[in-house]
């Protein structure tokens, strides 16, 4: 079973075919070893075949603990990678995956990651699985690449206002999505009719309850926590403004006192006064880092989309509850 | 040695390692009288037989029957008739009523990973087998992950990678250090003579592993799942053979990996075997399609009813009733009122949302410039 990934029309657009055995891993990690808010994370494994990214296989992480602090992780995936060469089992590094809280993965860890992955490999991809919203009902996992742009950025590592609107960046193109395709091979598929022949049918229809108010609560909650920051963040860069502007008229000021002077002088034969280098005097305030503004506009982002498609389900559930009272009475 | 549950104490205490599960209960005496209940008196060791034999061979037994069946495979088991009695043992090992049948409870991923490696194998090699991993419970035994192991097989001899089976083990520890070695698994219709030595090999391993066959030649036009468990059989005191006895297998999901397999399922009804991820309402649309088939069985099977071509049964027809008066009834007002707080509520935190996302870009505009 393939996941895959279609690509971007300016580069390769290529597909991303993911297995659906790696779905089912990713779940089964989760529900494993990640319970409450820590987020797991594994490797994915795979093929590039013409314009498609092959996802056929993936492993998981283990959780970063205090006392393995000698823990060698490269040295674990370089095992890993080693053992599945001897089955046969594709063993080129595509990408990562790692479980989100409600959708807040935008992060500046996850962006160093994904620079260093895809750096190393171009097509590599970072799949966000949602664990939350999968037991709401439906799957929800979803593959994401740096933009070129970003990747030029993140290459210089500057990221003062300059060159970021040299960049030309906003907090959309900031991520670019990717969509997932799931394929299945015939022997699978029969593996799958096995199953549904055998396996009793799921008695929890989670996706058409109603009771989904507390989801929406949290969901909430994150994005005023985020909006919160995100008014500090201007708040500095308001200051800044102001500083450099309030610089810029002390620096005027400064100069023009200072010709006064010097006609003042010149006009009663004294010598006039060296020019001081204005930029030590008045040093320039520091531009606040622009980096983390983006990062949390574009996770306000995510969020505001998430709670928009939850508000979407929500409405047409209500609206056939609606629809089944009608009958009733 | 008065009491029939001595045996188990002293196997509990001398193969240590296997004994861990064991010591978590005292009916290990039980299961033995099944698989060798013909020759009664001798492989009945468990009940009264076992406190007359001293203590010494007991331990000795139950030494042996660590290796479960390895001594009794080997005619050349000479010491084995002495002994004998006590390997019909089925090892220090996992608890559970066997008359039953110890339910095996498998994860969907690991038929998946499976299939995928049988998929993968090499040319010529006619099977595939791997190590099975997960937890023992009480009364069952629950696989949740697999490995593949690359093995060697042709007429006469089988070679398996132990080493890389070992490695890879400690690996997947480090992920997750709950999982114990259960069993190991094969692609493959039938349980051969190297089956046996695989068997053997793994019982070293884990107490009583489990062997679980995936039919991927599809016999019989369907891919038949078993499990089995090894057993000893045959005449006490000569050549000791060993028997598969099938245990039930389910099925378990966690819910959100039953979200995941109800997915995957669905690129059985595509052409390519493709599905995309759908979006939001689609996803409402299609699990009000699938309530509306259900409905639409059961409105079938109703009107066969009322017409007489089927026979009515009252636990349906009771399940119909509770079916029916799920509705609640509320009076039409109430419903009116809670209907469109539901709605503003929704209708409010969109706008919001909204009016957030154009904030900020306007943001973005601002800083810009």
């Amino acid at each position: 079973m393939l996941i895959i990934f279609k690509w971007g029309k300016e580069r390769d657009w290529s597909i991303l075919d993911n297995y659906g055995q790696v779905v089912l891993k990713i779940i089964k990690h989760y529900q494993e070893e990640g319970q409450g808010t820590e987020v797991v994370q594994g490797v994915l494994l795979g093929l590039v075949v013409e314009d498609r990214l092959e996802i056929t296989n993936c492993f998981p992480f283990p959780q970063h603990t205090e006392d393995d602090a000698d823990f060698d992780e490269v040295q674990y995936q370089m095992e890993m990678m080693r053992s599945l060469r001897h089955v046969n089992i594709d063993h080129l590094h595509v990408g990562w995956y790692q479980s989100t809280y409600y959708g807040s993965f935008v992060t500046r860890a996850l962006l160093d990651s994904q620079f260093s992955y895809q750096h190393a490999i171009e097509e590599s991809v970072v799949l966000i699985y949602d664990p939350i919203k999968t037991a709401q009902g439906s799957l929800s996992l979803k593959a994401y690449r740096l933009t070129p742009k970003l990747m030029e950025v993140c290459k210089e590592k500057d990221f003062s206002p300059e060159a970021l609107k040299k960049g030309n960046i906003t907090f959309e193109h900031m991520f670019e999505e990717v969509p997932i395709v799931i394929k299945n091979s015939h022997l699978i598929n029969v593996l799958m009719w096995e199953l549904e022949k055998k396996s009793a049918v799921a008695d929890k229809h989670e996706l058409l309850s109603l009771a989904s108010s507390n989801h929406l609560g949290k969901n909430l909650q994150l994005l005023m926590d985020r909006v919160d920051e995100m008014s500090q963040d201007i708040v500095k860069y308001n200051t800044y403004m102001r500083n450099t502007s309030k610089q810029q008229q002390q620096k005027h000021q400064y100069q023009q006192r200072r010709q006064q002077e010097n006609m003042q002088r010149q006009s009663r034969g004294e010598p006039p006064l060296p020019e001081e280098d204005l930029s030590k005097l008045f040093k320039p305030p520091q531009p606040p880092a622009r980096m983390d503004s983006l990062l949390i506009a574009g996770q306000i982002n995510t969020y505001c989309q998430n709670i928009k498609e939850f508000t979407a389900q929500n409405l047409g559930k209500l609206f056939m509850a609606q629809a089944l009272q009608e009958y009733n009475n | 040695m008065a009491t029939p549950a001595a045996p188990a104490s002293a196997s509990a205490a001398t193969p240590a390692p296997a004994a861990a599960p064991a010591a978590a209960s005292p009916s290990v005496p039980v299961p033995s009288p099944t698989p060798a209940s013909a020759p009664a008196p001798s492989p009945a060791p468990a009940p009264v037989p076992a406190p007359t034999p001293a203590p010494a061979s007991s331990s000795d037994a139950a030494a042996a029957a660590a290796t479960t069946a390895a001594p009794g495979q080997t005619s050349a088991s000479a010491p084995a008739p002495a002994q004998t009695p006590a390997q019909s043992l089925p090892g220090p090992a996992l608890p559970g009523p066997f008359p039953g049948g110890r339910v095996v409870r498998l994860h969907p991923v690991i038929l998946a990973s499976i299939v995928d490696s049988y998929e993968r194998r090499n040319e010529g090699a006619a099977r595939v087998i791997g190590t099975l991993l997960g937890t023992v419970d009480k009364h069952s035994v629950e696989v949740t992950n697999c490995f593949s192991v690359p093995h060697n097989e042709s007429e006469d001899e089988v070679a398996v990678d132990m080493e890389f089976a070992k490695n890879m083990y400690e690996l997947h520890k480090k992920v997750s250090p709950n999982e114990l070695i259960l069993g190991w698994y094969a692609t493959g219709h039938d349980i051969t003579e190297h089956s046996v030595l695989i068997h053997e090999y793994y019982s070293r391993e884990a107490p009583n592993p489990i062997h679980l066959t995936v039919d991927t030649s599809l016999q019989n036009g369907r891919m038949s799942i078993k499990a089995y468990v090894s057993t000893l059989m045959g005449v006490p005191g000569r050549t000791m053979g060993v028997m598969f006895t099938p245990l039930t297998v389910k099925y378990a999901y966690y819910d959100t990996e039953r979200i995941g397999v109800d997915l995957i399922m669905k690129t059985c009804f595509s052409p390519n075997r493709v599905i995309g991820l759908s979006s939001d309402l689609q996803q409402v649309g299609g699990a009000s399609a699938r309530i509306q088939d259900a409905l639409s069985t059961v409105l079938q099977y109703a009107e066969d009813v009322l017409s007489g071509k089927v026979s009515a049964d009252n636990t349906v027809g009771r399940f119909l009733m509770s079916l029916v008066n799920q509705v609640p009834k509320i009076v039409p007002d109430d419903f009116e009122t809670m209907l469109n707080s539901n709605i503003n509520d929704l209708l409010m935190v969109t706008y919001l949302a909204n009016l957030t996302q154009s904030q900020i870009a306007l943001n973005e505009k601002l800083v810009n410039l």
